[in-house]
């Protein structure tokens, strides 16, 4: 069934229900244009879908094998499943194989949800195999592993890459979904410090030869922190908050303001604990920003809180220790 | 594009061999330095950029072959010529495994150790080299197949500034290994043995196989060559495409696509700028039919390329051929260069076509035979599969429509052309049209390449090959390669056909057929095939990458105390990766695996 190339909509079945999207649509947001949830997590609005993450795939009539709903462009007459047996089983495979070897335990609300869901069961391949040591997972060479025995569940945890005093990289919660990749390269900053390296289940992201971020390309912007779903990335703050178990994102509060360094207009969050900012991210939807900032707006924020000595409190205590180059 | 480069520097003989491939080195690229101080280079546009990003995997390749690895200052340098990012480099260059970033020694052995291989003594071989020690100037590592199984045991070797070079017929008790990577005595099987069938009269593809010298065009010509691309420019580029329909020629890859619906779409696509693709990287385990073709009749793969570049209104070709083959290289190569001098290959062919070849190798990785990796493999990226639609045919390498067959299905163009599509259609059944050649390995008395109408039976072949050895029974067949399926002696009357094994619910694949007798572990073989798809799938997405390391570890449970729920847990893994990943290595990865399990193999 063919329309003219002058159509001004393509209409579609989903799940049964009839709906019309505009030429050039994916199926991810027709479904979003009729209320259907689907999940994502390596899709942003922002950046080029890399359809890598398959959480997010749906059945297609005549189509042999599920479909990426993010990348796949929806076609005049095509009958969507979004929730069939086959949809259904595919993610929870995808949810177990990510649970059962990566830590989502700072993931994106989402995550959890969505694992009750399609009722995941990570645990069921087995205990956590023992961490790795510090970069020897970055120095894997493509080709033939180790024995394997069965008796764990081979994940990715490591040791928290801290290397400078602004973000760490814990890729131990790294689900690879490559959108610091883009966000640090094509997509928004044109830095390309960063990209994936090695080769299937030693797969990582990694500077060049595994270099600590201030030795390569890396310019501190943090947008690769703003768009990674896990917590992979992650402000030093919030790290070493975490690590003296004092994060609490119920007690902060998120204020929106513009940032004050230049003339451009940026949009920024900051969000703050005990009256501290403990961390900035820009809103995703506001037009100059996409959600991106520099240096400067996403991490020069300690001028507004530099106290001396003056009404010190526990917190400070701790963001003190995020501004020591090496963890302690 | 604000790159940034480390201060490493490459040595003479690293500057050297970049410069090879990518020419005198800087004069462009220092027009493009900011300041000398930081290294912080500019990039005058993205277009240059991208137009010679397509040469960042030759100049490893070349860096890998001339110096025995790739070092910081090396990369850097290649980086700084091409104006790639450091990291992304990185990411290419730790993607390969014939490709080291970490210092090695000038000589590396690659000893196959899948299926057949380590059924010939591979394991035996591995356990003498370890017992030897250290040799110096020598590393030796296991390799996934090498494209060798009907002369196995089989090895790899990489020696640094010299040419590259494969071992075969093994001797599995041979040690020490000499400092120059040879192991010292291989059984001495002559090469010949690989094509049983040499000189016989009925034969199409192999016909010129050791009756025509592979290093003389003049004695490709004597033999009847390059006419048939005479009668191509004859009848024209419609006709030679109307041919191709009329043969009803599929896919020899594996897929079994109808060749003619690519070439239909690319030949009457509007953008100018198209691309033909011969996919000389046959790296399915067990599958070594290609490699015969170019070894023993490169000339003939040219001829095909060229006529299928003409037809579908393609200037430029790209041959790329896994690095593993490195007589198929040399021999393409030459075959390449001589062509050329003739006026048979180029931009301005005596016939007054315009068609070349680009030769790329492959540097280690079974993925990149997959179409769309290939494609980015060629540009320079990582070899990831693309995500389909759209497919080659519409946007294939650098963006443009291309065709992109497999070595055999091309080399029957010539015969396609010659004989018209009408006669080839007439060979073998209905919807399996023409010859076919088979990769026969394992347990039989003969192995080898054979080739056979369509329509001949699997037990046909295992005769050909001479039946099993002396005492030993057929268990079963792994039809199709790794990401086949295994089959009993009850297909043995099946024709092996694309409709008859696709009624049976297998694949013919890539001609994969590999017997195993009663003396069989099985769980031996199972555990090697998930090892292989766990170390080649790529890691892009999350179905494949982690659902091969699952199955591998279901699969020890299962050997070792198989636990209630386990095989379960293998079918719901496959039918996950059979539905979410991006690609045919996931699709594929459990099918041979469960397959075995079902039949039984194991108990």
């Amino acid at each position: 069934m063919t329309r003219p190339e002058t159509q001004q909509s393509v209409r579609l079945t989903i799940d049964g229900a009839p709906v019309e999207v505009r030429p050039g649509a994916t199926l991810l947001e027709a479904c979003r244009q009729m209320g259907t949830e689907v999940p994502t997590l390596c899709y942003l609005e922002t950046l080029t879908p890399v359809n890598v993450c398959r959480i997010c795939v749906v059945e297609v009539e005549r189509n042999r094998t599920l479909v990426p709903a993010c990348s796949r462009i929806a076609e005049e007459g095509m009958v969507v499943k979004t929730d069939s047996d086959r949809v259904r089983h595919s993610r929870k495979m995808i949810l177990e194989f990510l649970g059962s070897s990566v830590d989502l335990s700072a993931a994106e609300d989402e995550v959890g949800e969505w694992m009750r869901q399609y009722e995941a069961e990570p645990d069921r391949y087995g205990p956590q195999s023992e961490p790795s040591a510090a970069g020897e997972r970055d120095r894997r060479h493509p080709g033939h592993h180790g024995e394997v025995n069965g008796r764990t569940a081979e994940g990715v945890h490591q040791p928290t890459k801290v290397d400078n005093t602004l973000y760490v990289r814990d890729y131990s919660r790294c689900i690879l979904c490559y959108k610091c990749v883009e966000a640090c390269g094509i997509d928004a900053q044109g830095t390309y410090a960063i990209a994936v390296a090695g080769r299937g289940f030693d797969a990582r992201i990694s500077t060049e030869m595994d270099l600590p971020l201030g030795d390569g390309a890396c310019v501190f912007c943090g947008n690769c922190i703003g768009v990674c779903p896990t917590g992979a990335l992650m402000f030093r703050s919030e790290w070493e908050l975490r690590r003296a178990e004092m994060w609490n994102p119920d007690a902060q509060s998120v204020t929106r303001t513009v940032c004050s360094y230049c003339g451009v207009g940026c949009n920024l969050e900051l969000h703050t604990q005990d009256n501290r900012i403990v961390k900035v991210t820009s809103p995703q939807d506001h037009d100059v920003t996409n959600g991106h900032l520099c240096i400067k707006g996403r991490f020069g924020y300690d001028y507004v809180q530099n106290l001396g000595d003056v009404d010190r409190s526990s917190i400070d205590e701790v963001l003190a220790k995020a501004r020591r180059p090496s963890p302690e | 594009m604000d790159l940034r480069f480390t201060d490493a520097q490459p040595t003479a003989a690293e500057r050297e061999a970049v410069e090879s491939v990518l020419g005198p080195a800087g004069v462009e690229s220092h027009q493009r330095v900011r300041t000398a101080s930081n290294l912080r280079i500019f990039a005058t546009g993205m277009q240059s950029v991208a137009d010679r990003r397509h040469l960042l995997l030759p100049a490893l390749e070349t860096v890998q072959s001339e110096i025995g690895w790739v070092s910081e200052g090396a990369l850097m340098h290649i980086c700084r010529e091409l104006s790639v990012p450091p990291a992304e480099a990185w990411g290419v260059a730790t993607f390969y495994s014939l490709i080291s970033v970490d210092p090695s020694p000038p000589v590396v052995v690659h000893v196959c150790d899948d299926i057949v291989c380590r059924r010939a003594g591979a394991l035996e071989l591995m356990e003498g080299l370890e017992a030897n020690g250290r040799i110096p100037n020598t590393r030796w590592l296991p390799s996934p197949c090498l494209g060798q199984c009907d002369r196995a045991p089989a090895a790899y070797v990489q020696r640094a500034g010299e040419e590259d070079h494969v071992l075969v017929s093994i001797d599995p008790q041979a040690r020490p290994m000499e400092p120059d990577g040879s192991i010292v005595s291989t059984n001495g099987q002559p090469e010949s043995l690989a094509v049983p069938q040499a000189g016989e009269p009925h034969l199409r593809l192999l016909r010129r196989v050791g009756t025509v010298d592979p290093g003389s065009l003049d004695s490709y010509l004597e033999a009847g060559g390059y006419r048939a691309l005479e009668e191509a420019v004859e009848m024209g580029p419609a006709a030679v495409v109307a041919e191709v329909k009329a043969s009803g020629l599929r896919g020899r890859g594996g897929a079994a696509f109808p060749a003619w619906i690519k070439w239909e779409a690319v030949a009457n696509s509007p953008d100018a700028v198209r691309y033909l693709i011969c996919n000389a990287d046959e790296s399915e385990p067990g599958t070594f039919k290609d490699r015969v073709l170019m070894e023993d009749d490169p000339f003939s793969v040219i001829e095909a390329m060229t006529i299928s570049g003409y037809a579908v209104g393609a200037r430029q070709g790209y041959l790329y051929i896994r690095g593993e083959y490195p007589l198929a290289t040399r021999r393409l190569r030459s075959a390449i260069h001589q062509a050329r001098r003739a006026g048979l290959l180029g931009e301005s062919m005596r016939n007054g076509v315009s068609f070349d070849i680009d030769l790329r190798r492959g540097q280690g990785a079974y993925i990149c035979g997959e179409e769309t990796a290939l494609m980015n493999s060629i540009e320079g990226l990582r070899g990831e599969p693309r995500n389909k639609p759209p497919f080659p045919t519409v946007s294939g390498l650098f963006g443009k429509p291309t065709v992109i067959n497999n070595v055999e299905t091309l080399c029957n163009v010539l015969d396609i052309v010659s004989d018209g599509g009408s006669n080839f259609a007439s060979l073998g059944t209905p919807q399996s049209t023409g010859p076919k050649l088979f990769c026969l390995s394992g347990s039989v008395r003969r192995p080898g390449t054979y080739e056979v109408e369509f329509g001949a039976t699997l037990g046909d072949l295992i005769a050909l090959a001479g039946g099993l050895p002396e005492g030993r029974r057929l268990r079963a067949v792994l039809l199709g390669g790794a990401a086949g399926s295994f089959v009993l002696p009850d297909l043995l009357e099946m024709p092996l056909t694309f409709e008859a094994a696709s009624e049976a619910g297998v694949s013919l694949g890539s001609g994969v057929i590999m017997a195993f007798d009663q003396h069989t572990d099985f769980g031996d073989i199972l555990a090697r095939i998930a090892a292989f798809f766990r170390d080649e799938t790529c890691g892009q997405c999350v179905p494949c990458r982690v659902g091969t390391v699952r199955v591998e570890e279901a699969l020890a449970r299962i050997r070792r105390d198989p636990q209630p729920g386990d095989l379960e847990l293998i079918e719901e893994i496959d039918l996950a990766m059979r539905d979410a990943s991006i690609c045919g290595l996931g699709h594929t990865a459990a099918i041979a695996l469960r397959s075995a399990l079902e039949l039984g193999l194991m108990e």
